[in-house]
């Protein structure tokens, strides 16, 4: 039950229960959609990128908790964060969940770390960030977690 | 399922049969004396795969310690000993599904490939634009896709059966899409994701008053109820060793003979052929023309050996468990406050999918999970079927021969453990 409650924290239950920056964002100049094929779980997410940077981002969608909690997260996280910024808080957060990397700057997002020890679950913690990239590319095909 | 008490455990011994029940059958599984997360394993993945008892562990490993050869074509001993264990498999199966002959017994990898086999062999030889193939809605992906693509190659189209809220087929749409246009119906003989058992006989009926045969995707009806292809005249019947308490990677494709000897090589290469040169090559025989290629002879044994274990068991003493504990999962479920049953069929095999309000099936299969319960959550491969009862996903939980109601406990005490979590 520890281990539950790392992967589960409060924090996470706060973001599934009332998710932040949820709906469509008007005047989003970009928009992505992200598909996770193995639970079926969907996010669209809308940024508004002026002079490279991100000046807001909502998000939409149906998915269990970690990955409404994490897209929650990061639209939280992404607001004022340059292009550049946002793509490499990806990488970090990606070696966090993965575990392949140690970090002690993310921040509120650290809540997700205890997902390193759900590896089956890491897929649902980076629908959101892979589908950011993929809006800040203007990919139009929906992004996947395969 | 006729037990007086509801809470009389099912691991009892019966006098009258002698039958000491699930308690002397979940000795035969090595595996389910393993633990997760520091709790018993409480293994209810079965619809995924079942478990392998000890006889087919051990069918698989005596062969290749004692009579590895290649099948079909050594002179020498062990190629002798594995061609007479390999060919006495398929007279196993030939007696499992009642066919009547082995001929029609062809081994594939699976339900997946003996349907594709029978899409681009039977479908791509004779189906043209505007012929259609008549599906059903709660089909598993493995019986759309290959049809799909069949259709792309043939110009050939899909008609899907529709289905009510309790997860069972509509028969009268059903026989209102049959037509001269109608060239197959592939339907489900058990949906995978309800447990629902299609009246596959009366449909079968219903096809050939029109001329159009009928392939039964039976990967989730073999290990629960007794098939047989004759009484039900079915034309064509796949189904997986796997999910049958066999190994993985062998499969059936049971087909009339008549309709096997008309259709063209599925693949070619070794044994299926009788005679090559340049100019041209004679096939093989029945069933070896659709058999390309060295078999998988130790998962054929093995299949053999999970048949026999099958057959020791019985299906009515299979069926009674099964069912009861269906009963009694269905029950105990029942009172648990937000928890819908998907798939509430009055035929039903034991599987119980589920959604709880408020929780995603993923974090439920987590949370299962660390309490040493092994459910399946998504979609189950079945994404119109979820799109029709207007969900991403379900929890499925699905029981077979040796799992006990102390077990279904388990799984509700675990589910209640969710809700506590999530504050539900």
């Amino acid at each position: 039950m520890n281990d539950l409650r790392e992967l589960y924290q409060e924090t996470i239950f706060d973001h599934y229960h009332q998710p932040r920056n949820f709906g469509r964002l008007q005047g989003a100049n970009r928009r992505a959609e992200g598909y996770n094929p193995l639970c079926g779980d969907k996010v669209t997410l809308y940024l508004r990128v002026e002079g490279g940077v991100i000046r807001d981002a909502r998000f939409e969608g149906s998915g269990c908790a970690i990955s409404t909690a994490s897209a929650s997260l990061m639209t939280e996280n992404l607001k004022g964060k340059r292009e550049e910024e946002a793509l490499q808080l990806l990488d970090k957060f990606h070696g966090m969940v993965t575990g392949s990397t140690m970090t002690s700057d993310l921040g509120k997002l650290a809540v997700l770390a205890g997902v390193t020890e759900f590896p089956q679950r890491v897929k649902c913690a980076t629908l959101a960030w892979h589908t950011m990239k993929a809006a800040l590319q203007n990919i139009d095909e929906p992004v996947t977690t395969e | 399922m006729i037990l007086d008490n509801l809470f009389q455990p099912l691991s009892y011994y019966d006098e009258n049969s002698g039958n000491y029940g699930v308690l002397s059958w979940r000795a035969d599984f090595p595996i389910l004396e393993t633990s997760v997360h520091g709790k018993p394993l409480v293994y209810l993945d079965n619809a995924a795969t079942t478990q392998k008892p000890q006889m087919v562990i051990e069918a698989e490993s005596l062969y290749y310690r004692h009579d590895n050869a290649n099948v079909h074509r050594g002179v020498h001993a062990l190629s002798q000993h594995a061609t007479d264990a390999f060919e006495a498999a398929r007279g196993k199966v030939r007696r499992l599904i009642n066919a009547v002959s082995s001929d029609e017994i062809i081994f594939v990898r699976g339900t997946t490939e003996a349907i594709n086999l029978v899409a681009q062999s039977y479908g791509r030889s004779r189906f043209k634009a505007g012929d259609e193939i008549i599906l059903s809605r709660m089909e598993h992906h493995s019986n759309i896709v290959p049809w799909q693509i069949l259709c792309e190659q043939t110009g050939a189209n899909l008609r899907i059966i529709p289905i009510n809220n309790s997860g069972e087929l509509e028969l009268e749409a059903y026989n209102q899409l049959l037509n001269s246009r109608t060239k197959l119906v592939a339907v489900a003989h058990v949906s995978n994701a309800l447990g629902t058992i299609n009246p596959v006989r009366a449909m079968i009926d219903l096809a050939h008053v029109h001329g159009v045969p009928v392939l039964l995707d039976g990967a989730q009806a073999v290990a629960h109820l007794p098939v047989d292809v004759q009484a039900l005249d079915c034309d064509f019947y796949a189904f997986s060793g796997h999910k049958l308490y066999g190994p993985t990677g062998i499969g059936v494709l049971y087909g009339k003979a008549a309709l096997l000897e008309a259709m063209p090589p599925y693949q070619g290469g070794g044994d299926m052929i009788r005679s090559v040169s340049f100019d041209g090559t004679t096939y093989n025989t029945l069933p070896y023309k659709f058999e390309a290629g060295t078999p998988n002879i130790a998962g054929v044994i093995g299949l053999g050996a999970a048949v026999d274990y099958l057959a020791g068991i019985g299906f009515d003493a299979l069926i009674e468990h099964e069912l009861a504990l269906l009963s009694y999962a269905t029950q105990s479920v029942s009172d648990i406050p937000g928890l819908r049953i998907i798939g509430n069929a009055l035929e039903k095999t034991a599987i119980l999918s589920f959604v709880l309000e408020g929780i995603h099936p993923h974090d439920i299969g987590t949370v299962l999970d660390h309490h040493g319960v092994a459910i399946r959550t998504g979609h189950h491969c079945t994404m119109p079927l979820m799109e029709h009862f207007g969900i991403a996903a379900t929890a499925r939980a699905s029981f077979a021969l040796y799992n006990t109601r102390a077990e279904v406990d388990k799984l509700v005490e675990a589910i209640y453990h969710v809700k506590e979590l999530f504050g539900r």
